[in-house]
C-alpha cells in the first residue's frame, strides 16, 4: 500500500522515472556484458581470443580434453564435496545447539562462527597458512579441504539457522507428550522439517568451495590445483579462448546453483506463510 | 579461526627467517620495514614505498566505494517501486553476479579493456586512435574491477532499508511544498541511513582487502594490499612483515566495523 502511494507520486513526474529506468537498464547491461562478451568469445573459431572468425565449440572440447584442466576438476570437487558435506553437518549441529536456550558465551560462538564473513580473504589465508606451518601441517589436497571447512560453516549457517527460527515447536512438544527421547525429536521431527535448510546451506558451502581462489592460492601445496587456480595461471600466460570456454562452463554451474539455492529459499518463504 | 589470526599477530612481532617462517624471539622489525628502509651501516631512512601501496589501496577503495554508491542507489531505488514479482527477479539477477567466480568476472573485463579489446577493436577500425589506449594495468582498470566485483553489496543493503521506508512520509513532504531535493536530504538519507553505511563499509571493506581487481586488471604492477601481503607470503618470504601488514589490514576493518555498529545503534535509537 505505502508503495503504491510512493509510486503514483513519482508518476506525477514522468521524466524521473524514464531516467531511473534507463540507469537501471544501463547497470544491468554493465553487469552481465562482459560476461555476455566472454561467453560469446567462448564460441569464437578464431585461435585469436578477440578477433571473431565464425562459430565454433573446439574449445569446449580442446579444454575438456586437455588432462591438467580435468585434474583441477576433479580436486575442486573433491575438495568442494567433501568440505560441504563437514561445513553442513558443523553448521546443523551448531544451529541446534545454539538454538536449545540461552547460554553462557552464545553471542560470543555466533561471532567466531559468522568471522570468516566479516575478515578479508587474505587475511584469512595467510593466517591459515602461519597456523598450517606452526603446526606442521603439510600443504596439499588436504590443507584445501580444512581450510575450505572453516569458512564455508557461516555460509552454510546461515540459511539453517534461519530455517530453525521459523519453525514451529508445538510439533516437538507434541512429540515428547508422546513419549518421545531427545534423540527421537530430533530424528523424526526436527531434522525433517530443517531439510530445505540444511539443503540451502550445502547448496551456498558448495558454491563458496567451488568459487574460492585466494584461500586455496595460499594453502594449496604442490600438485593441487584446483579449477580457479588453473585458470588463474592460464590468465597470467595472457588471454585464451580456452579459458573462455572453462570459465563459461564454472559460470554457468554457479548460476545453476545459485537458481536452486533462490527456488528452495522461496519455496521455504511459503511454508513459513502457510504457518 | 581466531587462533590463526592471533597466531599471525604474534608472528609480527618476530624476527624473519630467510626460509620463509619465523624465529624465536621478540623483534619490531617488520614493523619498523613499514615506513622505513635500512640503510647499510643500520641507520633509518624513511621509505614510502609500502604506504604509498597503502595509501593507493585506501584510495582506491573510497573511490570505488563512493562511485558504487552514486551507481547503486538509483538502481536500488528503481527497484523498490516496482511490483513484487518484478523486483524479485531484479533481486535475483543482482544476486547472481555475487555468487559467481569472481576471478572470471573480472578477467571478463580483460576482453573489454585489453589489448585488442571490445572498446578499442571499434575506434582502431574508424582511425579514431592509432595505437593501443593502454586502458589497462593502471589504477583506471583496478577501480572498474573493483566496482564491478562489489556493487550488488550495495545495492542489497540499500534496497533492504527503502522496502522499509514509508513512502506516505515523501507524499506528505511533497504536500508541505517540500521539493525534490530537500526530500532526499531530510526524509530518505536519513531513514535510509543503515542501508547506505552497512553497503559503504562492506564495499569499502571488501575492496580494500581485494586481490583479484588488483593481480589481474593491475598486471601485478600496480599492487594494492592484500598482493603485497601476498607476496611477502610467497615469493618475498618475510612472514613476520607480511604478518604485520594484515594486522594493519585487520585493523581498518576492525575500525570500520565499530563505526557500523555504532552508526547503526544510534540511528536504531532515533526509530524508538
Amino acid at each position: 500500500m505505502a508503495s503504491n502511494i510512493g509510486r503514483s507520486s513519482i508518476d506525477n513526474k514522468r521524466g524521473k522515472i524514464s531516467w531511473l529506468k534507463l540507469w537501471t537498464g544501463v547497470f544491468f547491461i554493465y553487469l552481465y556484458g562482459p560476461i555476455a562478451v566472454l561467453i560469446g568469445y567462448s564460441f569464437n573459431d578464431n585461435r585469436i581470443a578477440q578477433v571473431w572468425t565464425g562459430f565454433s565449440t573446439k574449445w569446449y572440447i580442446k579444454a575438456f580434453t586437455n588432462e591438467n584442466i580435468q585434474n583441477a576438476i576433479i580436486n575442486s570437487l573433491i575438495v568442494a564435496t567433501v568440505a560441504t558435506i563437514c561445513a553442513t553437518v558443523f553448521a546443523t549441529m551448531a544451529a541446534l545447539a545454539l538454538s536449545k536456550g540461552r547460554f553462557r558465551g552464545q553471542t560470543l560462538s555466533l561471532g567466531i562462527i559468522s568471522l570468516p564473513l566479516l575478515v578479508p580473504e587474505i587475511a584469512t589465508a595467510v593466517a591459515t597458512l602461519s597456523f598450517y606451518a606452526a603446526i606442521k601441517f603439510p600443504l596439499g589436497l588436504m590443507s584445501i579441504i580444512v581450510a575450505h571447512i572453516v569458512f564455508c560453516i557461516p555460509f552454510a549457517f546461515m540459511p539453517i539457522r534461519a530455517r530453525l527460527a521459523g519453525m514451529d515447536e508445538t510439533m516437538q512438544e507434541a512429540g515428547r507428550d508422546l513419549y518421545a527421547n531427545d534423540a527421537q525429536v530430533l530424528w523424526y521431527i526436527v531434522l525433517p522439517q530443517l531439510k530445505p535448510g540444511i539443503f540451502a546451506g550445502a547448496i551456498l558451502a558448495f558454491i563458496i568451495s567451488v568459487d574460492d581462489f585466494i584461500i586455496s592460492l595460499m594453502v594449496a601445496g604442490a600438485g593441487a590445483t584446483t579449477l580457479p587456480l588453473y585458470i588463474y595461471g592460464m590468465i597470467r600466460l595472457g588471454v585464451s579462448p580456452e579459458i573462455n570456454a572453462v570459465s563459461t562452463v564454472l559460470f554457468l554451474i554457479s548460476v545453476t546453483l545459485v537458481g536452486t539455492y533462490w527456488f528452495i529459499s522461496k519455496q521455504n518463504e511459503g511454508v513459513n506463510y502457510a504457518h | 579461526m581466531v587462533l590463526p589470526i592471533v597466531l599471525l599477530g604474534i608472528y609480527s612481532f618476530k624476527p624473519a627467517d630467510s626460509y620463509g617462517g619465523v624465529e624465536p624471539g621478540f623483534s619490531i622489525e617488520a614493523w619498523v620495514q613499514l615506513f622505513f628502509d635500512r640503510d647499510l651501516d643500520d641507520t633509518l631512512i624513511f621509505e614510502p614505498v609500502y604506504l604509498q601501496i597503502i595509501w593507493r589501496s585506501i584510495v582506491l577503495a573510497t573511490i570505488g566505494t563512493t562511485l558504487s554508491f552514486l551507481i547503486g542507489f538509483p538502481v536500488a531505488w528503481y527497484i523498490v517501486q516496482q511490483s513484487p514479482g518484478t523486483r524479485n527477479i531484479l533481486l535475483l539477477l543482482i544476486t547472481i553476479p555475487f555468487w559467481t567466480n569472481l576471478l572470471i568476472r573480472v578477467f571478463s573485463w580483460i576482453l573489454i579493456l585489453g589489448k585488442n579489446g571490445m572498446v578499442e577493436q571499434p575506434l582502431l577500425a574508424m582511425g579514431l586512435i592509432d595505437e593501443s589506449l593502454e586502458l589497462m594495468y593502471g589504477n583506471l582498470a583496478i577501480g572498474l574491477g573493483l566496482i564491478y566485483s562489489y556493487i550488488p553489496l550495495m545495492i542489497l543493503p540499500i534496497y533492504a532499508s527503502l522496502e522499509k521506508l514509508d513512502f506516505g512520509l515523501i507524499e506528505a513532504a511533497h504536500d508541505l511544498y517540500a521539493n525534490r531535493r530537500t526530500v532526499i536530504r531530510c526524509i530518505v538519507v536519513p531513514l535510509c541511513a543503515p542501508g547506505i553505511i552497512a553497503g559503504c563499509i562492506l564495499v569499502f571493506v571488501l575492496s580494500l582487502g581485494d586481490f583479484i581487481s588488483p593481480s589481474v586488471l593491475g598486471g601485478g604492477k600496480k599492487m594494492m594490499l592484500s598482493n603485497l601481503i601476498q607476496f611477502q607470503f610467497s615469493s618475498a618470504r618475510n612472514w613476520p612483515f607480511g604478518g604485520a601488514l594484515t594486522m594493519l589490514l585487520l585493523m581498518i576493518v576492525a575500525f570500520g566495523s565499530y563505526f557500523y555498529i555504532r552508526a547503526s545503534r544510534k540511528s536504531a535509537d532515533l526509530e524508538d
